[in-house]
């Protein structure tokens, strides 16, 4: 469904040119679920937008639902749906007249708009809308509205930029049950962005991870976290001697990798931690070295790129 | 290709917010010209020679061409809100014609300021105006001409500047001097050597002249093929420059 060569794009700015995107290789095959995953900054509206051929790459290549996006952007645009950041209704119109007019600018009939428009403001909710001006609606009713357009013409394949920033989690869960209805009702191929971990980890069948223009991990979440040797153990005791007691003592048993102490507190890594935490227990009781607390966490897709860049998605993000 | 339908469904997008507030946007741009016929335009009946016989007749059409100028060389402002909020975006990722984006937009700002136009040649009726009927028709196509050319080249400014502030910075200085140098206040005739030759470079004055020829019925004058033939190359201009920064940026 979309197959990029080597695409990039730079861009000017006072200090010289910045490359936005790297050489991207990418290959979503039809039907999937995929989510462009980094922190802001990291290229992945831009890649979004030379796929949906809003920018022209710098160099590189793709071709997308079979079509070149540069040599032929009308037929890319005839064959996608695109949820860009921002509000795609104009502020002073009606939610039920823009859709129309989004249906019919993909070559739909009057009438054939008009239908499609009805059907998804009732599967989206938005009946009580549709006679609203957009600047009225509701946060979660905007972005709803914005997937309505994106589906009224029933793409082969849907963009999503940032679907939920903004949303309450309640409005995000019932955007994502949406999005994961009509995919299923519709085979529809589904690249989005974000910048929210666990929505990608929820959500995505597969993860890209791109920093700095480049893609640096590809995989489903499942095979992403096995990249980071093993779950995260936190120890608490009583005093700092105990700590450096367990923390040696943990040391000891076969698997174990970074342990480090903080004060009273030991972390360290270990594949299948709840399989190893009654041994681990037993031995800590063993060493003299009694706890206070424990705690064991699989790893998560914030690990995943702390431990593929040494940096936290989450100071990437705001 | 579909340019024409893809021109109408934008075209009936853009005026559907217009119908539902008819009112309130026809006298949006209408109030400039309003003012200056109501509290300037008695200025001239006590000037009595300067203006040809009849002041009103000479004063309208030039109101007419202020109007044209206003709703359509800040129509551009109507586009900027939709390309911060994502909706100029969005129609440019689906397959509608590029020119049918702008051409849709500038058709909507043509048809408030037409209606502006009958308006204000209506209620001057009862006040003594007395245009040729076939002039009136042909002064208002020229009108449409020119507004094509002004309101393809707001839109143009607005997708280059995209900022509020400083699009009404260009707007002001480049307005200002068209609207002084056209001479709808007063003939330009008066003016010293210098100030009617910088009028003459500015097209608005001759689409004026051309105006004022057509209200007073003569259609064969000189100026009308002037003014129509400076419409015509603007409107071209405009829309070549247009349709090909409209491509470029999307």
């Amino acid at each position: 469904m979309i197959h990029t060569r080597a695409l990039t794009r730079d861009f000017g700015t006072k200090s010289g040119t910045v490359q936005a995107v790297r050489g991207l290789d990418l290959d979503v095959g039809a039907g999937e679920l995929v989510a462009l995953l980094g922190p802001n900054g990291a290229g992945k509206s831009t890649t979004l937008r030379m796929l949906t051929t809003l920018l022209p790459p710098t160099s590189g290549g793709a071709t997308v639902a079979g079509r070149d996006v540069v040599a032929d952007p009308a037929g890319v645009r005839r064959r996608i749906g695109f949820v860009g950041q921002g509000h795609g209704a104009g502020f002073d119109q009606l939610a039920r007249d823009e859709l129309v007019t989004q249906g019919r600018c993909y070559g739909l009939g009057r009438a054939e708009a008009r239908r499609r428009a009805e059907a998804l403001l009732t599967e989206l909710e938005l009946d009580g809308a549709a006679d609203r001006e957009s600047v009225r609606l509701s946060g979660g009713q905007r972005r709803r509205l914005d997937i309505a357009m994106g589906l009224i013409h029933r793409p082969d394949l849907l963009f999503l930029d940032e679907p939920s920033t903004g949303l309450d989690p309640h409005s995000r869960a019932n955007l994502w049950s949406h999005v994961l209805r009509m995919r299923a009702e519709h085979g529809t191929t589904v690249v989005l962005t974000t910048h929210y971990l666990d929505e990608a980890d929820a959500v995505a069948e597969r993860v890209v991870v791109i920093d700095h223009g480049r893609v640096i991990a590809d995989g489903t979440p499942d095979e992403l976290k096995g990249k980071v040797s093993g779950d995260l153990v936190s120890l608490t005791t009583a005093t700092a001697d105990a700590a450096r007691a367990a923390a040696e003592a943990a040391g000891r048993l076969p698997g174990t990798t970074a342990v480090e102490t903080d004060g009273t507190e030991v972390r360290l890594r270990v594949p299948r931690g709840d399989a190893v935490l009654p041994e681990l227990l037993r031995a800590l009781d063993a060493a003299g070295a009694p706890l206070t607390g424990v705690r064991v966490q699989r790893p998560t897709l914030d690990d995943v790129f702390l431990t593929l860049t040494g940096r936290s998605l989450r100071e990437g993000a705001e | 290709m579909n340019t024409l339908r893809d021109t109408w469904i934008v075209y009936a997008r853009q005026m559907r917010p217009t119908l539902r507030r008819p009112v309130v946007t026809a006298l949006y741009s209408m109030l400039q010209p309003v003012l200056y016929l109501v509290l300037f335009a008695p200025l001239l009946t006590g000037m009595p020679g300067a203006m040809g016989e009849d002041p009103w007749q000479w004063f309208v059409p030039g109101m007419l061409a202020m109007l044209s100028l206003f709703t359509t060389a800040y129509a551009g402002f109507g586009l900027l809100p939709e390309v911060r909020s994502g909706a100029h975006e969005r129609l440019l990722a689906t397959p509608v014609s590029r020119s049918a984006l702008l051409l849709g937009r500038v058709l909507r700002d043509i048809t408030v300021m037409l209606v502006q136009a009958l308006v204000i040649v209506a209620a001057m009726l009862p006040f003594g105006l007395r245009p040729s009927p076939v002039g009136v028709l042909a002064a208002l196509v020229l009108l449409a001409v020119l507004g094509v050319g002004l309101g393809t080249l707001s839109y143009l400014f607005a997708l280059v500047v995209k900022v509020e502030y400083l699009f009404a910075a260009l707007l002001q200085a480049v307005t200002m001097p068209l609207i002084l140098l056209s001479g709808v206040l007063l003939p330009m005739d008066l003016a010293p050597g210098w100030l009617y030759a910088l009028s003459r470079a500015n097209p608005v004055s001759h689409v004026v002249d051309a105006e004022r020829a057509l209200f007073a019925g003569d259609l064969t004058d000189p100026s009308v093929a002037v003014g129509t033939a400076v419409a015509v190359v603007l409107a071209v201009v405009a829309l070549v420059l247009g349709t090909r920064t409209m491509r470029r940026l999307a």
